[in-house]
């Protein structure tokens, strides 16, 4: 039974983390029309500057740190966006392209800079405690991580749906050029998203620390993961990308428990299933 | 022995919607063969939208659509082809980087099976070459036939989409606004051409100036919100009281 | 005047072993196998319209299949080459299936995944693949009893699949199926309404790509005598379509000249430099910024200006 607690949470936290990387990469897609491959390197590196920051300055606030990490990441993916990117709307190929390259070069930097051996993230010691409900222990952390998720979630569906801002987004996703025709500062807007889509991945990584760590390989290992919840999710809708991070959390988790070799075949197959009969994917809106 | 079938086009209770919004309504119309047919409608009222549903670039949501007695409804763009069905495009689709004699024979590759072959090239095709000499000919073009597309005028770039679709003797034509843009020389040449195609192809055009295109239609549908409103013959339908309220009313 | 240029140099290709010292054959023949998956790539890239960054994923399937079969079931080089590339076959004709149902930037994601996914099958799946440590003592064949071990003989033998690749792929892309795929890549819907069904254009094209990949893999596998996970990498699809952009995608010398100057930059760079991804992520950004269309319309470019500037 504690095999199966364990598992659960270890798959909502998974899910949680994977919200945190897709939900950025699905507004970036939807809004700009844009692969950013860049994402998972963005999680990497926020982790590293929140690991880093823990380990050097004592008794750093896990939060701080956290934010501080999303704050620093959303700041390299806003320079980015505007010297590069931004030259490049002509040519959505050279855009993805660019976004490869940068991976690589942020991935590099990290293992130059810090090395190959992974670095630990502790976790805060007021949640290393675990809870216990009906005689169960639950990793208290990991419920932490959802809860994060959720409130993510929130904070994101809130703003789309009820702010100005979430409404220029949305009609921008819907038809970028009437959206410039109406006056919509579309440019504006896609900095700022990219900058928020980074954020959220780089806080994600210190928010995933305590439980991946810091490692080199580890933009490789989430972004795939990704790119399979927006596929399945579907492009450019919040609720896909919530819905398909804790299904790919599930499978993942209960996949590589009991079946170790065959984890990846098991992550295959519900983007086959989903890509064969409804190649928008779940909730997915637009077509490309 | 089976008698022909009676119509060219038989659209039959044709209905599409994007979710909620309804684009296509119950709509039904016949075509004979070698009719010159005249689509109008405001802005909005569905004419291309119905046009991508007999291409095939659209998916009715209900209804059936068949050419000379076939059911088309659930075909391919390219199996309607096959069937005999041509189209040109409100937007310029040729390839521009190419002269207009490869465009008008990479057209008329479409219809054969040597455009699987891997190994010989479409200068191999001697025959091929020919025809699409004779149609840019006939469209008067073949001075240009050696330049690119890129570096024709407009109104030349109009004659060679609707060379390419006559190219493959279609049973029926689809026109889509093929008047749109062009200088009143340029109309008075495309005019012509139009009016020269040959009675074993139907035609159904779509076009907003309406001035210049009555001359070439026999009868006349009027769409508005996805709906026939009038359908008949060019001259009744002009005097049709309903037809004043669509246009007047806007 | 190209006539003779092209005698030349085929003269001095196949004349290198005779002037050039071991390192340098060697590295022509690495050099070669990339001009291959190159060409490949640039079939779906180039003419196909179709960007894929999973290509890797067939010269990966390809070699472990070699491998597999002829360390552990000691399966001959002959029959094991033919199982092999036709598996590779089989394999892009399914993951074209699924690729192919999106297209853009949708279809670029797909091919990430999947050959994500494989990567992390290769690690993951050590009783067939030995994981991490790769497949090791991989022997060459002997085609009609010739030994390939020497640099040189190895050479010659590349070179003359590579000169056989370039030769299929040209008639192919040049032929009346060329034509089409060209036109599909173009106008689609156009090409629809012609008579022409892009769909089954681009899945053939792309399982003949994967062919060649495959064949690519192949090679590589008997020159290196090993395989390991991360010739699947997303890094290696990157390094072959920034070969192909960089060279000029859509031509036929694009990608000889791209994956030549990938693969040497690798190589010298690795010996001065560490860290090769960095480099590679830059030379990325560098080239879309700066050279979009690749070096051969560049170079055409500006031999026709200076043509044009006589007059």
């Amino acid at each position: 039974m504690q095999f199966w607690i364990v598992q659960t949470l270890n798959s909502l936290s998974l899910g949680g983390l994977l919200f945190l990387l897709a939900s950025g990469f699905s507004l970036i897609f939807g809004l700009m029309r844009l692969a950013n491959l860049t994402h998972g390197a963005f999680f990497m590196v926020g982790a590293y500057f929140g690991a880093v920051a823990l380990r050097t300055f004592d008794g750093l606030n896990f939060w701080v740190a956290a934010v501080g990490s999303g704050i620093l990441v959303a700041a390299i993916g806003g320079l980015f966006e505007r010297l590069v990117l931004r030259r490049l709307t002509t040519n959505p190929l050279g855009q993805v392209l660019v976004t490869l390259g940068m991976s690589f070069i942020i991935a590099d930097a990290c293992l130059v800079t810090w090395g190959g051996d992974p670095i630990p993230v502790p976790t805060p010691s007021y949640l290393q405690a675990p809870t216990r409900v009906f005689g169960f222990a639950f990793p208290t952390y990991r419920l932490v991580v959802v809860v994060c998720a959720l409130v993510v979630a929130f904070a994101l569906y809130l703003m789309l749906e009820y702010t100005r801002i979430g409404a220029m987004i949305r009609a921008g996703v819907d038809d970028r050029q009437m959206a410039r025709a109406v006056g919509i500062p579309v440019s504006k807007l896609f900095t700022g998203v990219f900058c928020l889509g980074a954020g959220i991945a780089g806080a994600g990584g210190v928010l995933g620390g305590p439980v991946l760590s810091a490692y080199p390989g580890l933009d490789a290992d989430m972004l795939p993961l990704a790119l399979i919840v927006v596929i399945l999710g579907g492009v450019g809708s919040l609720l896909g990308a919530f819905v398909g991070s804790f299904i790919i959390g599930f499978i993942y988790t209960f996949g590589t428990a009991l079946f170790p070799d065959l984890a990846y075949i098991i992550l295959f197959l519900p983007m086959i299933i989903v890509i064969a009969f409804r190649p928008r994917g779940l909730f997915g809106r637009l077509s490309t | 022995m089976m008698a022909p079938p009676a119509y060219a086009l038989e659209i039959t209770s044709l209905c599409k919607s994007f979710g909620g919004l309804s684009v296509t309504q119950d709509v039904s119309l016949t075509i004979r063969a070698g009719e010159r047919r005249l689509i109008i409608g405001p802005n909005g009222a569905g004419k291309t939208t119905l046009f991508n549903q007999i291409t095939g670039d659209l998916l009715p949501t209900s209804g059936q659509i068949k050419l000379f007695g076939k059911d088309i409804t659930r075909l391919r763009p390219d199996q309607r082809a096959h069937c005999g069905l041509s189209r040109t495009y409100q937007i310029i689709t040729l390839f521009t980087q190419d002269t207009l004699e490869h465009n008008v024979t990479l057209g008329l590759m479409g219809l054969r099976s040597a455009r699987w072959n891997p190994v010989r090239p479409l200068s191999f095709y001697g025959d091929l070459a020919k025809e699409s000499r004779r149609i840019l000919e006939l469209a008067g073009l073949e001075k240009l036939s050696s330049h690119p597309v890129s570096e024709i005028a407009y109104g030349e770039k109009r004659r060679v989409e609707l060379a390419m679709a006559l190219a493959q003797k279609p049973r029926l034509l689809l026109l889509d606004e093929p008047l749109a843009g062009l200088s009143s020389s340029e109309r008075t040449t495309v005019k012509s051409l139009i009016a020269s195609i040959p009675r074993e192809t139907a035609v159904i055009m779509i076009e907003h100036d309406m001035d210049t295109a009555l001359d070439l239609a026999e009868t006349v549908t009027l769409l508005n919100y996805g709906r026939v409103i009038v359908d008949g013959e060019r001259d009744a339908v002009i005097a049709d009281e309903k037809t004043r309220e669509v246009y007047l009313g806007n | 005047m190209k006539w003779i240029a092209l005698v030349v140099l085929a003269a001095l290709l196949a004349a290198l072993p005779s002037f050039a010292g071991e390192f340098y054959i060697n590295l022509a023949s690495q050099v070669l196998i990339a001009i291959i998956f190159a060409l490949s790539l640039n079939l779906l890239v180039g003419y196909g319209g179709m960007t894929s960054l999973g290509h890797a994923s067939y010269t990966g399937i390809a070699a472990y299949l070699v491998a597999i079969l002829t360390t552990r079931y000691g399966i001959g080089h002959g029959i094991s080459a033919v199982v092999s590339i036709a598996g590779t076959t089989v394999a892009a004709a399914g993951f074209g299936l699924i690729a192919l149902r999106a297209t853009g930037l949708s279809f670029l994601m797909i091919t990430l995944a999947i050959s994500q996914v494989l990567w992390g099958l290769a690690y993951r799946m050590a009783s067939v693949t030995n994981g991490d440590n790769g497949i090791t003592g991989i022997t060459r064949p002997m085609p009609f009893g010739i030994s390939l071990e020497s640099a040189a003989a190895f050479y010659w033998f590349a070179l003359l699949v590579a000169a056989l690749a370039f030769a299929a792929m040209t008639i192919f892309v040049l032929s009346a199926f060329g034509s089409s795929l060209k036109g599909v890549r173009d106008q689609p819907r156009r090409m629809a309404a012609l008579g022409f069904h892009p769909w089954m254009i681009r899945w053939i094209t792309f399982i003949y790509s994967g062919f060649w990949a495959g064949v690519s893999g192949l090679l590589y596998v008997y020159y290196s005598k090993y395989i390991h996970p991360t010739s699947l990498s997303t890094t290696n699809s990157a390094e072959g379509l920034l070969g192909v952009i960089a060279g000029g995608s859509g031509t036929l010398g694009g990608p000889i000249v791209g994956a030549t100057l990938v693969s040497l930059l690798k190589n010298y760079a690795s010996g001065y430099i560490e860290r090769w991804n960095m480099l590679l992520g830059a030379v990325f950004l560098a080239i879309v910024l700066l050279m979009p269309t690749g070096i051969v319309p560049g170079v055409r470019k500006l031999f026709s200006r200076t043509g044009e500037s006589r007059k």
